[in-house]
């Protein structure tokens, strides 16, 4: 491995000068390979016919990542899939369960509907709310004000956190007996148990995960204000648009491919939140998300494989929907370019 | 833009007390970590400090084997973004700058591959682990399971998908006549790949690269599921324990914590122009 690692960033300075070389030979410095080949090569340019050498490269170094893909992602999903209409327990023989585990899914596993609801609530918190704060920032800090990079620096800085980390801190902050915002609001005699409340624990969680997720869709959105034709403004604004009508007539709807992939790592983050709530309290109490449900009957002490599984698909049901259409999207736009 | 003096200004105060919010949670962390927990018990963790150390920090790090977590970050961070780097490139070079057959299909499968959630996939694959023998010096648990080398399968298999969509996307912007011109110089797949593509490829690999190590240093979930032994533990997922072994010490989970994060916000800092690049390339390429 470590060897690979050694190839991998060798090439940057053994392979530019590789590429000078290619070039150069290509203008007809000639290289050492024989020149009737070479000219047989170029007859063909159209086919791209490969060589016994090309094909065992491709062969292998296709082979290797698409057979890690399909073991490591592919394989398990459908897996999964057939696992959750069984009964398992990881140990004994799997059984043939049929619906049962959805069945009871729907009907008889009380955390079920909260969590579901608890995934829509923060894919809503994050949409509606960071999200837009994001843009928000995004556009103040691209009119090019003083210090800019500071803020942006700033306002990116918790999205290299661990999502654990994030738990850890908001921890700190909202705690009841010592927490900072308990100490700022000076309520001593009657503090607020803004973690271990379930009415109140998952909205300072989605405060907490916004904290990350408003930095990380401001980056995407300044990236993608900087591509913005300039022109396209100065004509609006010749045209006597104000500053307001600008951006969301003019900017927002070129925005349109950073908007879809704001939206689907939106989507994304809302169905996988995991680790901050399992970092403050195992998900529990209040913090209860479908990745939690999933983790705890597989993992957990239950070992309820079939169970796990069926909300793992409900999980992956409700995320390849977002994910086909942000494909078909992206593959569109392919096209048109 | 920025037309009255006023709104300039009020933009200015928005943005402040905006960033001075988003620092005050790190700087607590920190603030806390450097005081004794009697004293925050006693006073709140915004009183003034009466005794300021690094005791928390050197606590952290002798009695709970930081150091250890660490190393086995490192052990799963660096060679997972070096093989999803490499594999990737590979197959986005195939996507990209040569005629394969089912390209579409490739880029589909990877990157709808990236997207899944991490859940959907666990226990088929804790299943498996527990079914691939490794040799004791490759590995003690005698089984895949229980080792890094699941959570490096895992990290690469997982995040190739998404290196794949942005290298794929840098590679189809690169000029083609470059290729083209070796094509007829007679210079097979590898050497397109490795001495002509590659090397083009750098800032993309430098920004990818440092973006894929936060994040594989940064997971919390696959360590959890796929190693039981406390001691092969990535960083992030030990600090769990940490809090499980002192957990009424928030001021030493609190200086755990800073040490975790240190790496990734020195990455982040030093590397900063990198790490937005890498960032945007799969978000606004075109």
């Amino acid at each position: 491995m470590a060897t690979t690692g050694g190839k991998v960033r060798g090439t940057g300075e053994s392979g530019r000068t590789g590429a000078a070389r290619g070039t150069g030979a290509a203008r007809g410095t000639g290289r050492s390979r024989g020149p009737g080949k070479s000219r047989g090569r170029a007859r063909r340019r159209g086919t791209r016919r490969y060589t016994r050498r090309d094909l065992a490269v491709l062969g292998v170094l296709l082979g290797i990542p698409l057979l890690l893909d399909l073991v490591i992602i592919w394989g398990p999903t459908l897996a999964s899939v057939g696992l959750s209409f069984t009964r398992w327990d990881g140990i004994t023989d799997i059984q043939w369960a049929g619906t049962d585990n959805y069945r009871a899914l729907f009907t008889d596993y009380p955390p079920f509907w909260p969590a579901v609801r608890h995934n829509l609530l923060w894919l809503a918190f994050l949409g509606l709310i960071a999200t837009p704060f994001g843009l928000l920032l995004a556009v103040l800090v691209d009119r090019g004000v003083r210090f800019s990079r500071f803020y942006q620096s700033t306002l990116y800085m918790p999205v290299v956190l661990s999502l654990a980390i994030v738990g850890f801190i908001a921890q700190l902050v909202f705690s009841r007996d010592q927490g900072a915002l308990n100490t700022a609001l000076g309520n001593p005699d009657d503090p607020v148990d803004w973690l271990g409340d379930p009415s109140l624990n998952l909205w300072m969680i989605l405060l907490a995960a916004g904290w990350r997720h408003v930095g990380y869709v401001m980056i995407i959105y300044l990236a993608g204000l900087k591509s913005v034709d300039p022109e396209l403004k100065e004509a609006a604004a010749l045209d006597g648009a104000g500053e307001r009508q600008i951006f969301f007539r003019v900017v927002f709807p070129a925005l349109r491919p950073v908007n879809v992939v704001v939206g689907v790592i939106t989507v994304i983050e809302g169905l996988r939140a995991f680790d901050i709530v399992y970092a403050v309290n195992k998900g529990r109490n209040g913090l209860e998300l479908l990745s939690v449900l999933v983790t705890d009957n597989i993992v957990g002490e239950a070992s309820r494989i079939g169970f796990g599984s069926a909300i793992a698909t409900v999980l992956l049901v409700v995320s390849l929907g977002f994910i086909v259409t942000y494909l078909v999207q992206e593959l569109r736009g392919e096209r048109n370019r | 833009m920025g037309r009255s003096r006023a709104g300039r200004y009020g933009v200015h105060v928005f943005l402040t007390a905006v960033s001075l919010g988003f620092l005050a949670p790190l700087l607590l962390a920190v603030y806390a970590s450097l005081r004794p927990y009697e004293e925050t018990a006693a006073h709140g963790y915004l009183s003034l400090p009466r005794h300021l150390s690094f005791d928390y920090y050197r606590q952290a790090f002798t009695e709970s084997g930081m150091g250890r977590y660490f190393v086995n970050s490192l052990l799963i961070a660096v060679p997972g973004v070096l093989l999803a780097l490499f594999f990737a490139s590979f197959v986005a070079f195939a996507i990209a700058r040569l005629r394969v057959r089912g390209q579409l299909a490739l880029l589909v499968l990877f990157t709808a591959g990236n997207l899944l959630p991490q859940q959907v996939i666990i226990t088929p694959l804790y299943v498996l682990f527990n079914r691939i023998p490794l040799p004791y010096w490759m590995s003690d648990s005698m089984t895949m399971y229980d080792s890094l080398w699941a959570v490096i399968a895992v990290q690469t298999g997982f995040q190739l998908g998404f290196c794949v969509f942005v290298l794929s996307g840098f590679m189809r912007t690169l000029p083609q006549e470059i290729l083209e011109a070796a094509v007829v110089d007679g210079a097979g797949v590898w050497t397109r790949y490795w001495r002509i593509t590659l090397p083009l490829c750098r800032p993309a690999l430098a920004a990818l690269g440092t973006l894929e190590f936060t994040w594989m240093y940064n997971d919390f979930l696959w360590a959890l599921v796929f190693i039981s032994n406390g001691e092969k533990l990535p960083i992030t997922s030990a600090l769990n324990n940490l809090r499980g072994q002192f957990f009424t010490d928030y001021n030493l989970l609190a200086a755990g914590s800073v040490l975790v994060a240190l790496p990734t916000i020195l990455v982040f800092l030093l590397l900063q122009r990198h790490f937005i690049a890498g960032l945007t390339l799969g978000a606004s390429k075109g």
